[in-house]
Parts: structure tokens; C-alpha cells; sequence
């Protein structure tokens, strides 16, 4: 118990306290309090475990950048791993859990991998997994499954909802610190439309956790006036919770608000995240300044951490780190903190400044100067430093250690467009290119060194973008004492003498020594090097080790950190959820489910449906007593061809085109001939893509002059639409020719079976005789007495005498109704797709899984349909090509075993008989298969190398996954009244 | 890709309402050399930089543009309907 609460001071809200378990320990905080700040005021400096030697963890940092504080938080569905308790906000009820330790955080068996350390260096996957090779499956991947990662995943549902929006602004302003607030408030005052978003749960960034004075009052009451004044105009919008993470194309930025993150229970009428888009005109990043630890032996000892943060944890939540502290610092930041500890009454044993010269300091710690921290001893809790100055080490008993390295400017957002960082010796960091465009920046990430110039910064900046969208702005300044100015110091990236492992990326457990291997290995390019040795992966992604890494190579390599450079600054800048990426888009609302005008008479009929893209099709029909799928549809099979059926196909695509051109443009997007069509009369259609495949089939209708109505596949419905539009749009802008999709204004059914002229007469009021209405007819008609129009259709998928027709989508249920009552002396049924697909197997029509996209109108027996007189139609070129005609084409047959109670599959290849089974050897395969009841044996539709002259041959069917071997014969694909008797009857 | 289309018709649109078809190239005539058609079936260039898409304003107009986009910077230069415009 080292840490503790101060008895005042803070921004925290003594009067109310806040339980909440850590391990399932039970703790109190308060409101205001992060989980970290609370887990320090109960003196719990170890938190976790490390990833690789399971080294005991402490909190190192106040904000997004923490490498160790990760936690698993609540329970059930709404477990979250990995969460950083230096973002997460304290609530009452919270469950936090430690990580990466085993039986407990205390006593964790991992702990002996740090006796492995010596093999377990940089590249050691590479280095000791490689042989046996048989070992890799069996033992070495499961051992490092087993051991990878942090948290756990649940497999439980997220109870939560998420959700997705967008905002357009004038101006987003990234973080509320004094640059972020100047900026934002010089902006809303003028007028312009202003975002505000900080990561943090209270605005005001680092004014939160500093003690400088500021226009006369506190720097928290300052920003608490800037903050409300900004709440005053209803032009600017505030975001607390909200980080920004991304800057995209368009000046887009991509930001995630924690809505309900800090309840126990959301409430459910509200996203627990929300995923915003916002399109801002320009943005201004005050996004700050990250503060760098410093490599030294067991810098990762709990009690030990950043200047910045202990702070942090000081000023703002009222946390002693320690009884007994030090500072290790090579800039000013560690005087203002040692400052701030004495007038809390915090014993500061020594400053350790690795400079000659710093500033005055008027506190009563020993300062050492031209000094450095080589180790930090004592475990689970730090007890012990051993520093080195003017060539002697001397030992100091010290149970808190703060350490500054200087800080990097905060520039990941202004590289994710692909801008390079620059290296700027004079700060001592990276700094984001000076040609950014749509951004600006403002504050510490520019390297400014007080409030007053980052104040000074943000509001020049928002007052130039203010005067450029042609509103004038008042600059906004401000008078600061107490402030202990930060000027970049020299950094310092070697410490000499070291004993204990001295780590650069916490995170990922990778010292000091892991980088100079990665160097004299031949990895010492910065990409290569992480890689090599994983720093700066994981979920903090190297925010607090990247720039130290490249010191440390650049020194190894004899090179100046410009020279190494820095990897690739990436999206997302913290971690996001998959709740939050896919929004409202789950569960029921994942797609849009579509049901026919007729799914309510599949309904009540018993329809088992089935999803076909986002369509629910009525398969089959159980009757009572059926209890196998195949008995319903071999019933309804054999009903249709010997009395009649009714199916829904009020799925297919419909197409209205029409225009003066229309013809023109239905003969241009058909390989066959569509010019000499006669009003009323229907014809099947094959649409080519420009290489000569098939596309689709369907069948059009020319209702009149210059109106035609087509139909497309289901699959395909959407598709053609687009390539037709295309065509009209792209290709034949002079056509005039109007599309309209009208897939949903249509119930359309199909009536088939020799008794479906008698049933449909009764309800249609023209003759529809064959002489009347013969094969192909298309036509409205007038039906009831006059009191609808429809549309009727002399078409067959079936092979019977068959109709479709076509009514308002409202009156689908009536008309089927009305039909199935007609039709019931008649014994009429209802059928489904399987059915229908049994029949057209039966009469060898195609469908898509026949045009696969590789076939060609003759590759399915359908060559003579292609004109040869056209001078042009889509695909026209490309099918004259030589290799399309050759004979070891992939051609449609039909395919039955020899005895009709064996069995096979679609999508099983062809053998000829005796021949070996290997892809040499390969004849084809099957595209469609079906039991038929008609024939009473399993037949099939195939592509097979030169099949319509193989008929009668006996090959096999191969069936590679079973191993199956069934004796067949290849045969005309039309099984069923070749003749086309019953279609005419 | 750019995250924001300026579609002639619609205004400034986000990028999901659009479907990208390819490289706007002009279809050959129908008695162009079969090298024409070979090029304009099979053949894409992949530049880094200036390129002419189509793009299929599906969710809005429905109309078909071609977006003229820097394919390193994805800067937009231009969209246009493309019925008003002849591909190059």
C-alpha cells in the first residue's frame, strides 16, 4: 500500500462514493475518478501481467497511450477485454479483472517464462519453431494460441446497441486543451459550425491536471468557463467521450463517443457507442503531446511512471504516488511535477536530471544533475533506484519514480492520409509534414511549450479559417502564472550501465537488447525491426514505444532518427469495438428481408420457404401425412404435369422499358433478335456479357409499339437493372429508352398442368383458347368482369400448358385465391420452387447454375438463338473468338445412372469409364440434379467436354468428397416430352 | 477511394451509395478490329494517379458517372454524367 488518496485537492467528488471490484476484491472510489485513479488510491499499483514474461505491471500512464493497465471489464455479453483503466471511468458497480496471469494476478505461473527470457528474444518464433515441421501442427501452434493474446473474447451476445451517424461541420477541433478550447471558442464565436471532441470524459485536456494560473483564476476553473461559454452556442456541438480516429478521403474523420461505457446498465433506448462520420471542412488538432518513458533496468516496475501522469494523478484526482517519490527526468516536465509534490505535502526524495543545466527549483529535494536512473529494483512494488552520476552509483530507498523522456507530439491523425513524419532535432521529435491540407494543428503537437502560446495557436488558427469561410474572429489570449515553461531536451535514448531489463515497448514485452539483436541480425530497418521484435504492435501500437525504438536504432546503426523514420501511422488511433463498426447492423437488421405480394397465400397453404438472397421463396407445400421434403414435391410434380399447379414467381426480376428507341435497345442487350417481335407475343432472351458468357435469361414481352416488359433471373434482377441502365446511360445515351424497375409492383404466378387454361379461363375474360392465346402470347387481359387488368403470359418453364400472369401486387392474394378455388375440382395445388426446379431439370432449361459465367449460348445448346445478322449487341465480338467454337468445350448433357436407385450429387465430376480419377482425367461435371418422379429415377444436368455428341456413352460419376463411384450415361439433356407435346397440348 | 462524391445530380453523397464498374473506357464500334475489342474487354491499366471510373449511383439518381480520381492522393478531379460525356 504505497499509493494513496491526498485528504484535498483534485477535481474528484469526495462526497460521493463509488463501489466497485477489482479481481473480485472490492474497492470504493469516487466520482470523477478513473478505475486507474481509484486502483492508485487504494495503493493497487499491480495491475496485470506482461505478454510475453508475465512480468508484474503497474499503471504507467493517465490516458490512451497505456501499454499495462489493460482490464477485462464487466461480465456476460457485456465482457470487454483489453479495456485501458486510465480511459475507463469509474461507476458504481464496476467489475474489472486482471489479465494475462494465471491462477492469480499475485501468484502467476507465467512468471517462470522470465527464466526463459534468454531464448525468448527478438525473433524467437522464427528462430525455434521451424523444424520438425510436424511439430508445427500438433505442438507449437497450439502452444502459442494458447499463450498469445490478452483478454478474452466472450462468446456470449452483445446485449448492447450500437449505432452509426454522420455530422458535417464547418470545424472539428481534435482535443480540449488550452488549444483546443481557443480554437473552438474562437470559432464559435465566429459564427462557424464547431465540433469539440476529447477522448476524456470532463473537457479541458491538460489544464485538468495543472496548476498554473490562468486570467486569474485555477487552470480546471478556466477551462470549466471556456467549456460553458462553448455550451452556450447552439453552433458548436460538444463530444466528450468521443475519440477522433481516423482522418479519411475528403476530409472525413472517423470518431468513436463511449455514450454508455460508464454505467453499470445502459439504458436501452440508447447506443451504448456511436460510431460518427464527420465531414468537416477543416479541422484543427490539439491533440497534445505524449510523454516518453525512459529505457533504464526495470522501468516497468509498478510505482513507476510517466511524469505527465503522476501529475495527472496528483492535481486532478487527488493520488499520492508513492510515500517516498522520485523523478527521473531530462526536461522541465520533471520540476513541475516535483513542485507539485511538495506543496501536497508528498515527500520528493531527488530529482534526477540527465542534463547539466536545468531550471531553478525552489522546492527542498536534492536535485542531481548530469545524472541518470540505471535500475529500478523491488518487483511487485518499486522499493529501490540505483542512479548514476559523476561516475559513482549510489542507491536510494524510493517507492514511486516518475520519468520524462521528452515529450512526441501527438501527430497520428495528420498521417493517415499517407503524409510522412519529419524529425525535428530542435524538438526532439517527430512532427507531422508541414503541407497538410485540411488540417491545422495547435498547441503542445506543434512542440509549443506553454499554455499561453497554445492558446495563442488555436485561436490564430481557428481565426484564419474563420476570415477564409468569410466570418470575422476576435484572437483570443491569455495571462498564465505558476507555469513551469517545457523546453525539448536533448534526448536521451542509451542509458549506460544498466543491469535489469530495460523495456521500450511495455506493451509487448520488448527491451532494449530485443532492438539491438533486430540491428545485428539484418533487421534493423524500422519496418523490419518491428516485426522482428513486435514493438510497437498490439493495441497501444507503439504510442509510448515508437520513438523510442528509433532512437535506439538510429543509435545501433550509427544514424540520426530522421535517417530511420518512422513505420506507418494507420487508422485506427485506438482500438474500436465490431459493435460499434457494424452500428444498427445486426440481428434482424442485418439485411432487409423481401417477401412476394403472395407470401401470405404461401402462408396459409403451409409453405416451407426458403432464403434466396434476400428473398424468402415458398419451397414446397407439406401436406398432412408427409413427413420427408421429397414426398411434398414428387406429389406436386406429378400434380402439375397431370393436372395443374400454382407457384409464386412474383421473385423473378421485372423490367419495364420503354421509349422510342426500346426496341433498338432490347435487340442490342439480347444476343438473339428482338426487332421482328409482334406486339403481344413473349420471347425467350439470352443477355451476353461483352466477353461472350451468358449473363441471364428471361423472358420479354412486347406489350406494345414501344413498351416492352422483361423479366430477369432473382439473382440476377438487381444486376441487369444496373447493366441496363449502363447500356442506356453509358453506352446509347442517343437511344431514348426509359427503364423502370417494377419488380415489386407485380404479383406474378405461374398456372401450369394440362387443366390450367380451364382454370385460368374462369377468371380471365378474353378467350384464351389456343387459338386465341397461343404458346407465346403475351397480353394484358381483363379479368373478373372488368373489374382488374393484368397481365398474361403464354410461357413454360415446366414443359406443360402453362401461363404466367401478372396482377397489381395488392391483389396477389385474391387472384391466387380465386384461382386455387376455380382450381380445386380440378385438383389443382400448390407448388414451390423445388418442384419447379424438378421440372425444368426434367425439360433441360437452364439456370444459373448452368451459366456459371463460363459458358457460351452453344456451350448450352442454345448457339443457333444467337443472330447472325445483327450489327451489334452486347458480347457480339468477343463469341466469334476461335477458342469459344472448339469441340472439348464444357458442353450441356444430361446425365442418369445406369441404376436408378444410385444416387449422386451436383457438383460431382465426370470420368469416362475406366478411367483413373484425377484432374487429367476430368470430363466435366454435374451443374443440376434431381430426383423425378415422372421418370422415377435421378437425373442430372452437366457440362461435359463435347457432350451433345456423347449420348448413350457410359462414363462415371466421381464424387471426390464420398469417394463415390456411380455408373451413368450421358443422354440428351431434355428428359421429358422432347417433342414439346404437352406445352401445345 | 474518396469518401465523399460530388454526384452531378445528388449533390455530395457518401461513398456507399455508389457501385464501381471499372475503367471508363469507350466501347469500340461494333466493326473495330477484334484488337480493339480484345483491349477493351480484357486489357486495364493500373495507373498510379489520374483514372476515369464509372461509378452507378445505385442508392440515389441511379445514373451512371464517370469519376475522374487520383488513385494514390484519391482526390476526386471530376464527375460527370456519363451520357454527357464521350469516354476517352
Amino acid at each position: 500500500m504505497t499509493s494513496y488518496r491526498l485528504n484535498q485537492g483534485g477535481l474528484v467528488d469526495r462526497a460521493t462514493t463509488l463501489d466497485f471490484t477489482f479481481d473480485g476484491r472490492s474497492f470504493t472510489g469516487h466520482a470523477g475518478d478513473t478505475l486507474a485513479s481509484a486502483l492508485l488510491a487504494n495503493g493497487q499499483r499491480l495491475v496485470g501481467r506482461s505478454f510475453k514474461y508475465h512480468r508484474p505491471r503497474g499503471i504507467l500512464t493517465a490516458g490512451a497511450a497505456e501499454p499495462n493497465a489493460l482490464m477485462t471489464i464487466g461480465s456476460g455479453g457485456r465482457t470487454e477485454p483489453n479495456t485501458r483503466a486510465t480511459m475507463q471511468e469509474l461507476y458504481a458497480g464496476l467489475e474489472a479483472v486482471s489479465q494475462n496471469r494465471w491462477p492469480s494476478l499475485d501468484r502467476d505461473v507465467g512468471a517462470l517464462n522470465s527464466l526463459l527470457s534468454p531464448f525468448l528474444g527478438a525473433g524467437f518464433y522464427y528462430k525455434t519453431f521451424m523444424w520438425p515441421a510436424a511439430f508445427w501442427e500438433k505442438l507449437y501452434e497450439p502452444f502459442i494460441r494458447k499463450a498469445a493474446g490478452l483478454g478474452r473474447a466472450t462468446y456470449e451476445a452483445d446485449p448492447d446497441a450500437y449505432e452509426k451517424v454522420w455530422a458535417h461541420c464547418d470545424l472539428l477541433v481534435v482535443g480540449s486543451g488550452p488549444a483546443g478550447l481557443s480554437s473552438a471558442l474562437t470559432a464559435g464565436r465566429a459564427g462557424l459550425r464547431v465540433i469539440l471532441a476529447d477522448e476524456h470524459h470532463a473537457l479541458g485536456g491538460s489544464l485538468l491536471s495543472e496548476t498554473a494560473v490562468i486570467d486569474g483564476v485555477s487552470a480546471p476553473e478556466f477551462s470549466a468557463r471556456c467549456v460553458e461559454e462553448l455550451r452556450s452556442l447552439p453552433n458548436v456541438r460538444l463530444l466528450p467521450r468521443t475519440t477522433v480516429l481516423g482522418w479519411f478521403d475528403s476530409n472525413v474523420f472517423g470518431a468513436l463517443e463511449r455514450v454508455q461505457k460508464h454505467v453499470a446498465v445502459p439504458a436501452a433506448n440508447r447506443p451504448v457507442e456511436r460510431f460518427w462520420r464527420i465531414a468537416a471542412k477543416h479541422a484543427i488538432l490539439a491533440t497534445g503531446a505524449e510523454e516518453r518513458p525512459l529505457v533504464f533496468g526495470g522501468n516497468d516496475t509498478p510505482g513507476v511512471m510517466t511524469a505527465t501522469a503522476m501529475r495527472s494523478y496528483l492535481n486532478r484526482f487527488g493520488v499520492a504516488p508513492g510515500k517516498k517519490v522520485a523523478i527521473f527526468t531530462t526536461n522541465n516536465s520533471g520540476y513541475a511535477l516535483g513542485s507539485d509534490l511538495e506543496s501536497a505535502g508528498v515527500a520528493l526524495t531527488a530529482i534526477i536530471d540527465s542534463r547539466a543545466d536545468g531550471p531553478a527549483y525552489s522546492g527542498q529535494a536534492r536535485i542531481i544533475r548530469n545524472a541518470v536512473v540505471t535500475d529500478a529494483f523491488g518487483g511487485k512494488s518499486l522499493t529501490s533506484i540505483r542512479i548514476k552520476h559523476d561516475g559513482r552509483f549510489e542507491t536510494m530507498d524510493v517507492d514511486a519514480l516518475g520519468m520524462s523522456g521528452g515529450f512526441s507530439p501527438v501527430i497520428h491523425l495528420a498521417l493517415h492520409r499517407g503524409g510522412k513524419a519529419q524529425w525535428s532535432d530542435e524538438r526532439a521529435a517527430f512532427l507531422a509534414p508541414d503541407d497538410l491540407k485540411g488540417i491545422a494543428l495547435a498547441g503542445s503537437v506543434t512542440g509549443a511549450g506553454n499554455i499561453a502560446e497554445s492558446v495563442a495557436q488555436g485561436s490564430t488558427q481557428a481565426a484564419g479559417l474563420a476570415s477564409m469561410m468569410g466570418k470575422s474572429a476576435a484572437a483570443m489570449s491569455a495571462s498564465v502564472e505558476g507555469e513551469m515553461e517545457n523546453r525539448p531536451s536533448r534526448p536521451l535514448w542509451f542509458i549506460p550501465d544498466v543491469i535489469g531489463k530495460a523495456f521500450v515497448d511495455f506493451q509487448n514485452d520488448v527491451h532494449r537488447a530485443d532492438l539491438k539483436l533486430a540491428a545485428q541480425e539484418g533487421y534493423g530497418h524500422v519496418e523490419l525491426a518491428k516485426r522482428y521484435t513486435t514493438n510497437g504492435m498490439a493495441t497501444d501500437q507503439g504510442k509510448l514505444s515508437n520513438v523510442n525504438a528509433i532512437g535506439l536504432l538510429a543509435q545501433a546503426r550509427g544514424l540520426s532518427p530522421a535517417e530511420v523514420g518512422t513505420t506507418t501511422f494507420r487508422p485506427f488511433y485506438t482500438p474500436v469495438s465490431f459493435g460499434a463498426l457494424s452500428g444498427a447492423s445486426k440481428g434482424k437488421h442485418f439485411q432487409p428481408v423481401r417477401k412476394s405480394p403472395l407470401h401470405d397465400w404461401a402462408a396459409k397453404h403451409g409453405a416451407v420457404f426458403v432464403d434466396t438472397g434476400l428473398w424468402y421463396r415458398s419451397a414446397w407445400f407439406p401436406r398432412e401425412g408427409e413427413t420427408a421434403w421429397r414426398e411434398s414435391v414428387d406429389r406436386e410434380v406429378l400434380n402439375v404435369r397431370s393436372n395443374a399447379g400454382l407457384c409464386d414467381v412474383s421473385m423473378l426480376g421485372k423490367i419495364e422499358i420503354t421509349g422510342r428507341d426500346a426496341t433498338t435497345f432490347v435487340d442490342r442487350v439480347y444476343a438473339n433478335g428482338f426487332a421482328k417481335l409482334p406486339v403481344g407475343k413473349a420471347r425467350y432472351g439470352l443477355m451476353l456479357r461483352e466477353d461472350g458468357m451468358i449473363y441471364d435469361d428471361g423472358t420479354t414481352s412486347r406489350l406494345g409499339e414501344n413498351r416492352y416488359y422483361m423479366t430477369t433471373t432473382t439473382a440476377y434482377a438487381a444486376p441487369v437493372m444496373s447493366h441496363l441502365e449502363f447500356c442506356a446511360q453509358a453506352l446509347w445515351p442517343e437511344l431514348d429508352v426509359r427503364l423502370a424497375s417494377v419488380t415489386d409492383q407485380w404479383a406474378q404466378m405461374a398456372i401450369a398442368g394440362p387443366k390450367a387454361r380451364t382454370i385460368l379461363q374462369g377468371i380471365v375474360d378474353e378467350d384464351i383458347s389456343e387459338a386465341a392465346f397461343g404458346f407465346l402470347a403475351a397480353r394484358e387481359v381483363s379479368l373478373f368482369g372488368g373489374k382488374l387488368t393484368g397481365m398474361l403470359f403464354r410461357i413454360s418453364f415446366s414443359g406443360e400448358l402453362a401461363y404466367e400472369i401478372a396482377v397489381p401486387a395488392g391483389y396477389g392474394e385474391s387472384v391466387a385465391d380465386a384461382l386455387m378455388a376455380l382450381g380445386e375440382p380440378h385438383g389443382i395445388c400448390a407448388y414451390g420452387v423445388e418442384a419447379l426446379g424438378v421440372m425444368r431439370v426434367e425439360k433441360g432449361f437452364i439456370t444459373h447454375s448452368e451459366i456459371n459465367g463460363t459458358v457460351t449460348p452453344a456451350d448450352v445448346g442454345l448457339g443457333k438463338m444467337v443472330s447472325r445478322t445483327k450489327q451489334d449487341f452486347i458480347g457480339k465480338q468477343m463469341l466469334s473468338r476461335e477458342g469459344l467454337s472448339h469441340p472439348s468445350r464444357l458442353r450441356l448433357a444430361g446425365v442418369m445412372p445406369l441404376d436408378p436407385a444410385h444416387t449422386f450429387k451436383g457438383g460431382a465430376h465426370i470420368l469416362s469409364k475406366g478411367a483413373e480419377a484425377t484432374l487429367e482425367n476430368d470430363q466435366g461435371y454435374v451443374t443440376s440434379y434431381a430426383w423425378s418422379p415422372t421418370l422415377q429415377s435421378p437425373i442430372a444436368l452437366a457440362l461435359i467436354v463435347n457432350g451433345p455428341d456423347r449420348h448413350g456413352e457410359e462414363v462415371v460419376v466421381w464424387n471426390g468428397l464420398l469417394n463415390e463411384f456411380t455408373p451413368a450415361r450421358i443422354c440428351d439433356p431434355v428428359f421429358f416430352d422432347p417433342a414439346n407435346e404437352k406445352l401445345h397440348a | 477511394m474518396a469518401s465523399l462524391i460530388t454526384c452531378p445530380h445528388c449533390g455530395q453523397r457518401p461513398k456507399e451509395e455508389f457501385a464501381i464498374k471499372g475503367a471508363a473506357l469507350a466501347r469500340p464500334a461494333p466493326d473495330a478490329p477484334q484488337g480493339e475489342w480484345y483491349d477493351y474487354v480484357f486489357l486495364r491499366t493500373n495507373p498510379r494517379g489520374r483514372y476515369e471510373e464509372y461509378w452507378h449511383h445505385v442508392s440515389g439518381c441511379r445514373r451512371w458517372l464517370v469519376v475522374t480520381r487520383d488513385t494514390a492522393s484519391h482526390a476526386v478531379e471530376d464527375c460527370r454524367d456519363a451520357a454527357e460525356r464521350a469516354p476517352t
